[in-house]
Parts: structure tokens; C-alpha cells; sequence
């Protein structure tokens, strides 16, 4: 199996409470978790990512543990090999097109300057056609763009797995359609393994992947 | 009035500010993040203690810096065998302008880290950074407009600081003695031309550095949002 999770998570706040306790396996290459909004989703992705700990359960790419409560494996979110695409994107707004890109290739403790551009840089820009814009500020292009640069950024560091919440959900339903098909066609084309999380059953269909479908925290 | 009446204290006022604006920035900006990352009912408690210098008297400041620093104080004894000086210098007036100004450092840049969404911190955990490169390349850059406000802030208030700086540093035509302290020097001399002449330049020195606070940061900064 690729992707094996199984995640048990108890959150409070004030007087609510939400139990989490999700298990799927898949070795699709296209995972869809599909459900509303509250289902446990986003929790499900940050527990993948290494962004929120679970309680109990393990959490297994590739046959590589990167989370198991029983032998107490945690690895922090920088080492998984784990790429997220957040929905809204989360660019950098401080940074340029071509340094939100380049982001993951430098580890140092300072951003690189605008004018060192990784040659790995240069290649994501001219596959997503972005070199209009590669010394823009995120604040300044469009949401399509903003769709790809988050792409490119998740995508520089070779990652095993892709995570992407909600892909879709911050562009105007004209772009959606097209981005639904771009991305279908780049996960082919490179053979990413990627998990998408949607409420929206176009997606669902446009991807055509291994559905698994999230209800109140659990697998329905 | 002789320019070098009006320039040496400029000059030394300038001085003791700057000097106090850096030592703030580093101190102000290393406690904001701190607070603003503590999970803790003492982190309230923390923050008024540390907001103190805003409220009391900066003569009581003074006092303290006295008991703490001075050659029979609780530091100073220690300090004077290494041979630093603190009261009577222009580091006391440092000192004194340091601990007025720090909670304005401070309050800005907690409020600027408070202010960053978590998500861009995530984004670059997810990407490969550890924590120092997280604060250097994500948090420190998109909290710096708040903090180059506060730290402005600061520095006119450095620019003015009277009651500590008299009290530890005194009145030292030359050595200590500050605008704010020359303008008093002057007024009780029955000098009002030189009183009247170092007012107007320091009203002008920080009304610039107020002016500075909402010019000195990028457009793009002004959105943290994408």
C-alpha cells in the first residue's frame, strides 16, 4: 500500500468537541477525500502534513512511517517529503512568483535574493507559463496563476506525496473547470501521487481517483 | 547661541536615541515573539509587568535604575568591579531611554507577530525549514511593519526621554546632558532663544521620525494576506 493512515485525534474547544478517527489504505495513484465541510478533512491533511499530532494511529507513505503512536515515530513536517497545497495557497506575499517557487531549495536561515534563480526554478516557471509575472508579487497576479505558482512551489522539492485542500475552491467557476483539467493532466504526466480533500462532487468526478468519503470524522 | 551649544547635545541625543532604538529592536522583538508563541495564563501577567515603563513615572524608572545600577546597587557593585559606569555616562542615558521606550518596541511587534497567519508558518514548516529559517524568512519579514513602527515610536520617545535620563545620567553639559535636559538647563537659566531653538529641532527630529514609520515599509507588505 502507498498510503496507509490511520488517525484517531480528540479536539476541544470551549465546550465542543470533535473526535477525529479516520482509516484508509490506497495505493491509487489519485486519492479523493470527499465530504462536507466539518467532516475532519483539513484535520486529516494536517495530520499527514505533520501539522497537527494525532492521539493515536501511524501515518505510512511508501512503506516509510512518518507518524506511529505505538513506536512513538513523529517526524516533524520538514522531513516528511510531504508537500501541502493550502486552499487559499498561502504564497509568501513578502516574496516573488520565482521565490515562493524556489522556496524549498534553499534551507538557510535568509531568503535568497530576487536575482538567484535555481535552474529547477526556471523549468517550473516555463511549465506553468509564468514567466510573465516570475518577478511579481502574489498580491498582483491572478487567481489561476496564484493556483499554479503554489503548484510549482510544492512541486520544486520532488516530494513523494501531494497534498492539495480544497484546489479549486478559491477560483471562479470558469477557471475551475480548466485548473480541474490542468492538474489532472499533470498528475499524469509526472505520475504524482497526490491526495486531494473536496466537498465539491465535480471535483470528485474530474479527478477520477480513489474516492474515499468523510463524514462527522470518520470513513462513511 | 554658539552652534556647538545646540549641537553636541543634538548630536549626543542622537546618539543615546539610536543606540537605544537597537538594543530595543533586538530585546522588543525577541520577547514579542516569544509572548506571542506562549501558551500560558502567565503570559498576561508577563506583559504587564514588561509594559510597566509605559505607565510609571519615568522619575520612579529612574529610582530603580539607581538601586539596581548605581555604585552601591545590586548590580552596580559587581558592574563597577569590571570596571563599567553606568550612572553619570551617556550609556546610563542609554539605559534610561532603553527601559522607556521597550514596551512601545514591544506592544508593535507583538501585535505584527500575532498578526501573521499561522498558514504561511506551516507552509514553510511543510517545505523544508526549521524553526530559526521559519522566524528569519516568514514570521520576522511579515511582522516588520508593525515593528518598524514601533521601533520609530521608540525612537522618537528616546529622542525625548527627561525624568530616568536625569536621574541616572544627570546633567553633564557635553557628557549626559541630552536636548530635553538642556532645554530644562536652559529654561532655568532664563535662556529662553537656546530653549526656544532646541525645542523646535526636536519637535522637527521626531515629528521626521513619525513621518519615517509610515513611509519606511513596502507596499507589498501592506497586505499579509495572499
Amino acid at each position: 500500500m502507498s498510503i496507509d493512515v490511520s488517525i484517531r485525534k480528540t479536539l476541544r474547544a470551549d465546550d465542543r468537541c470533535f473526535d477525529l478517527d479516520v482509516a484508509f489504505a490506497s495505493d491509487h495513484r489519485r486519492i479523493v477525500l470527499f465530504g462536507h465541510s466539518g467532516a475532519g478533512k483539513s484535520l486529516t491533511l494536517r495530520a499527514m502534513a505533520g501539522l497537527l499530532a494525532p492521539d493515536a494511529g501511524h501515518v505510512r507513505v511508501d512503506g516509510r512511517t512518518l507518524f506511529d503512536a505505538t513506536t512513538r515515530v513523529d517526524l516533524p513536517a520538514r522531513d516528511r517529503g510531504v508537500a501541502y497545497v493550502f486552499q487559499d495557497y498561502a504564497l509568501f506575499p513578502h516574496l516573488t512568483v520565482a521565490q515562493n517557487i524556489g522556496f524549498a531549495l534553499d534551507r538557510g536561515w535568509f531568503n535568497p535574493g530576487r536575482r538567484s534563480h535555481d535552474g529547477r526554478v526556471r523549468r517550473w516557471i516555463d511549465t506553468f507559463e509564468l514567466g510573465a509575472v516570475a518577478d511579481s508579487y502574489p498580491a498582483r497576479i491572478s487567481g489561476g496563476q496564484r493556483q499554479r505558482v503554489a503548484l510549482a512551489r510544492a512541486l520544486v522539492a520532488e516530494p513523494r506525496l501531494v497534498l492539495l485542500d480544497e484546489p479549486f475552491a478559491a477560483l471562479d467557476p470558469a477557471l475551475r473547470g480548466r485548473m480541474r483539467t490542468e492538474l489532472r493532466a499533470l498528475q499524469s504526466r509526472l505520475d504524482l501521487q497526490m491526495l486531494v480533500i473536496t466537498h465539491d462532487p465535480a471535483d470528485v468526478e474530474a479527478l477520477d481517483g480513489h474516492t474515499i468519503e468523510l463524514r462527522d470524522g470518520r470513513v462513511a | 547661541m554658539p552652534m556647538g551649544a545646540i549641537w553636541v547635545p543634538l548630536v549626543l541625543t542622537l546618539k543615546v536615541a539610536l543606540w537605544a532604538t537597537a538594543i530595543n529592536l533586538v530585546l522588543g522583538i525577541g520577547v514579542a515573539f516569544g509572548l506571542s508563541r506562549w501558551r500560558s495564563h502567565a503570559r498576561e501577567v508577563v506583559d504587564s509587568i514588561l509594559t510597566l515603563p509605559l505607565v510609571l513615572p519615568p522619575t520612579v524608572l529612574g529610582y530603580y535604575l539607581l538601586v539596581l545600577l548605581g555604585r552601591r546597587g545590586v548590580f552596580g557593585e559587581w558592574l563597577d568591579r569590571l570596571g563599567i559606569h553606568l550612572v553619570f555616562t551617556w550609556m546610563g542615558a542609554v539605559i534610561a531611554s532603553t527601559l522607556v521606550a521597550f514596551p512601545l518596541v514591544q506592544k508593535a511587534a507583538r501585535a505584527a507577530f500575532e498578526a501573521v497567519d499561522p498558514q504561511f508558518e506551516d507552509a514553510a514548516r511543510v517545505l523544508g525549514l526549521g524553526g530559526v529559517a521559519v522566524f528569519f524568512r516568514v514570521s520576522l519579514p511579515l511582522a516588520m511593519r508593525g515593528i518598524t513602527a514601533g521601533a520609530l515610536m521608540a525612537f522618537a520617545r528616546a529622542m525625548g526621554e527627561f525624568g530616568a535620563t536625569l536621574m541616572i545620567a544627570g546633567n553633564l553639559p557635553g557628557r549626559t546632558q541630552t536636548l530635553s535636559v538642556a532645554i530644562y538647563a536652559a529654561v532655568q537659566a532664563g535662556d529662553d532663544r537656546s530653549a526656544g531653538i532646541m525645542v523646535l529641532v526636536t519637535s522637527a527630529t521626531c515629528v521626521l521620525a513619525l513621518l519615517l514609520a509610515g513611509w519606511l515599509a513596502p507596499d507589498h507588505l501592506r497586505r499579509t494576506r495572499p
